[in-house]
């Protein structure tokens, strides 16, 4: 039994790691600055593949696996959690519903741009009344001759309003279970479809070089053909994803931790206070010494989900510790990390302060800490 | 049409470097060896030539057997094949040796075009395209900025100063290249599993017919006198302005060429 990496991931991952302190590092501050979407750096993300790898060649993909695209979420946010992100939602939330269930015509139209980054897609999952509870789902889809009648809005959806956006997945109820539950469907609204309209932007605190829209759709008409998977199986379609998005969001606070300690261990040597530089104070040296303890439990956390998902072992307690582990040790470091940056740690110029900013959705984004404590303690017989 | 791009294994110009035991060799034997800057260009110019053309591109690297990681990863980035001369009788070849060695690696192959960077960051003598066009009597193109494949020919912008020159050549030709001329390609995933099936042919001075003691250290035609290692760096120089601080600065750029 080993950790270790196959030459191939480890130079995946070197690769990756080049490209973010290559090319990110030095442009983000100021998309990030002026809030906005990096055209250029996600073509470039193309162009290496990135965005095909854990599909298959047939769809353009590069073949890889999902525990490949987590060590690139991770080296990316190592440096900047937005174009982290960006991937993450493209791959995992837009590209895979219809890569795992959609029919063979779906994907052919689809995956091919999406999997080159020429297009992004979404999935719209939240509403502004509800998220991980699907039975509040309130966005309903009626049968009208050939086609779906789509009625309702959905927020918080990520590369929802990219100028390379091509459609989002959307969640909607679509009748009534033999229980009596709200039956989900999953179903394809191309961008441009007459009633489907893409709110501005949202103002919000972090991630702000990533595209994050509110949806609305008013008697939005797509063929049938548009549902994705079969009708009534959204629910458990979504579950999947949201579990593995879980391993993947892991990776993703694994960076931004880890990044932290790297920003911080720089900073400490080079700054001096009284005669000295302050990492040559023990108080320092163990809060730093604490934060690379919780960066690497973190990756030991999503690196053993990966590892059981693509074994085809249960994996939703582990990616739900993972989850939660990750992305509260990454708010954890970087508060901390802040705090050993004084003053400049509050100013925007600062990597770690955008490290701060973008590290509290982590704890919220699919799923909540509470949700992934709820899933951990029910899997435990509760 | 055929590319062989010549590449070599150096250490880490980001990391800390030293002298061999021997006092004027560069110590190989840490772990952080690269792919020498410059010849990522080239191969990129390569794989650019090979996106437009179809051109089978081939590395070529003289060094010891580590030098195989650097052709992988060199590999990742879409070249087709790699040569990979390795002899511990080639260490401690000047230049000319060197030359000798890849010459004759060189006639195992069939190239229309040879694509090197244009100087080492270990070496950094720049000669080695020149000694091969002479060995092989070839054209030699260097310090390119700009190639184009022409009809039966090649066109080159070469750097210069001041500006560059236009530089013709027909028949087979050396172009060695500086980074101002592309931004060199991240390798794929799939190019980094597809680089583990490619060939990659290992070959002797033995295999190559080359006498081993006209290379290598014994068979170098200039020899290094001495070497030092870096001096620390020195203190800055601080300009105090007493109205002239500009013209002091200027001053300074000027004699240090910055300017």
């Amino acid at each position: 039994m080993h950790f270790g990496l196959s030459e191939e991931y480890s130079q995946l991952r070197e690769t990756v790691r080049a490209f973010a302190q290559d090319k990110v590092a030095p442009v983000i501050g100021e998309y990030y600055e002026n809030r906005q979407f990096p055209y250029e750096l996600i073509k470039q993300m193309g162009d290496m593949g990135l965005f095909g790898l854990p599909f298959s060649e047939e769809y353009g993909g590069m073949g890889g696996d999902y525990f490949a695209l987590c060590l690139v979420l991770e080296e990316l946010a190592r440096v900047d959690s937005s174009v982290a992100i960006t991937l993450e939602a493209a791959v995992s939330l837009g590209a895979m519903p219809i890569y795992r269930f959609g029919t063979e015509e779906q994907k052919a139209t689809w995956l091919p741009r999406l999997c080159r980054g020429e297009a992004l897609a979404a999935f719209g999952l939240t509403e502004p009344g509800g998220g991980s509870d699907a039975g509040a789902t309130k966005t309903k889809a009626v049968v009208d001759g050939d086609e779906w009648v789509i009625n309702g809005s959905k927020c918080f959806i990520t590369n929802a309003g990219t100028d390379i956006t091509d459609f989002v997945t959307v969640t909607a109820v679509t009748g009534t279970t033999p229980k009596g539950g709200p039956e989900i469907s999953s179903i394809i609204v191309p961008r441009g479809t007459p009633g489907f309209t893409v709110a501005e932007e949202y103002s919000k605190v972090g991630w702000l070089a990533s595209d994050t829209r509110e949806l609305f759709f008013d008697d939005v008409r797509v063929p049938l053909a548009n549902l994705v998977g079969e009708r009534g199986r959204g629910y458990a379609q979504f579950l999947r994803i949201l579990d593995e998005g879980r391993i993947a969001i892991a990776a993703l606070s694994v960076g931004l931790a880890q990044g932290c300690v790297d920003e911080s261990v720089k900073y400490s040597r080079q700054r001096e206070a009284f005669g000295r530089p302050i990492g040559e104070n023990q108080a320092i040296q163990f809060m730093i010494a604490d934060m690379e303890t919780r960066a690497h439990m973190s990756r030991l956390g999503y690196y053993d989900a990966a590892r059981r998902m693509l074994a085809g072992e249960p994996f939703k307690r582990q990616a739900a510790i993972a989850k939660l582990y990750a992305s509260e040790s990454a708010v954890d470091n970087a508060r901390a990390a802040t705090q050993i940056h004084g003053g400049y740690g509050f100013m925007n110029e600062t990597p770690v302060a955008r490290m701060w900013r973008d590290s509290k959705i982590l704890e919220i984004g699919e799923g909540t800490s509470e949700v992934q404590r709820m899933i951990i303690a029910r899997d435990l017989g509760f | 049409m055929n590319i062989v791009v010549l590449v070599k294994q150096v250490p880490d110009s980001g990391a800390e470097r030293s002298l061999a035991g021997d006092g004027w060799s560069v110590d190989r034997s840490g772990g952080t060896n690269v792919i020498n800057e410059m010849d990522e260009y080239a191969i990129e110019e390569a794989l650019r030539l090979k996106d437009e053309t179809g051109a089978q591109v081939t590395l070529l690297t003289v060094g010891p057997d580590h030098a195989v990681d650097s052709i992988r990863k060199a590999l990742s980035m879409g070249p087709d094949a790699a040569v990979h001369v390795s002899d511990e009788a080639v260490a401690g070849s000047d230049a000319l040796g060197t030359a000798k060695v890849i010459a004759a690696a060189l006639g195992t192959l069939e190239y229309d075009l040879i694509l090197s960077g244009a100087e080492s960051t270990d070496g950094g003598v720049q000669v080695l395209p020149h000694l091969l066009a002479e060995l092989l009597d070839i054209a030699a193109l260097t310090g390119a900025r700009k190639v184009t494949v022409e009809d039966g020919g090649l066109l080159v912008e070469r750097q210069t100063e001041d500006g560059y020159e236009v530089l013709r050549a027909s028949g087979k030709a050396i172009v060695s290249v500086w980074d101002t001329i592309n931004t060199p390609r991240y390798p794929s995933l799939k190019g980094i599993m597809a680089a583990k099936r490619k060939p990659v042919t290992t070959l002797t001075l033995a295999d190559l017919g080359v006498d081993a003691a006209t290379v290598g250290r014994s068979g170098a035609a200039t020899t290094v006198l001495s070497a030092e290692p870096r001096p620390a760096r020195g203190a800055g120089v601080k300009v105090a302005d007493n109205g002239d601080g500009g013209d002091q600065l200027v001053a300074y750029l000027t004699a240090e060429k910055f300017v």
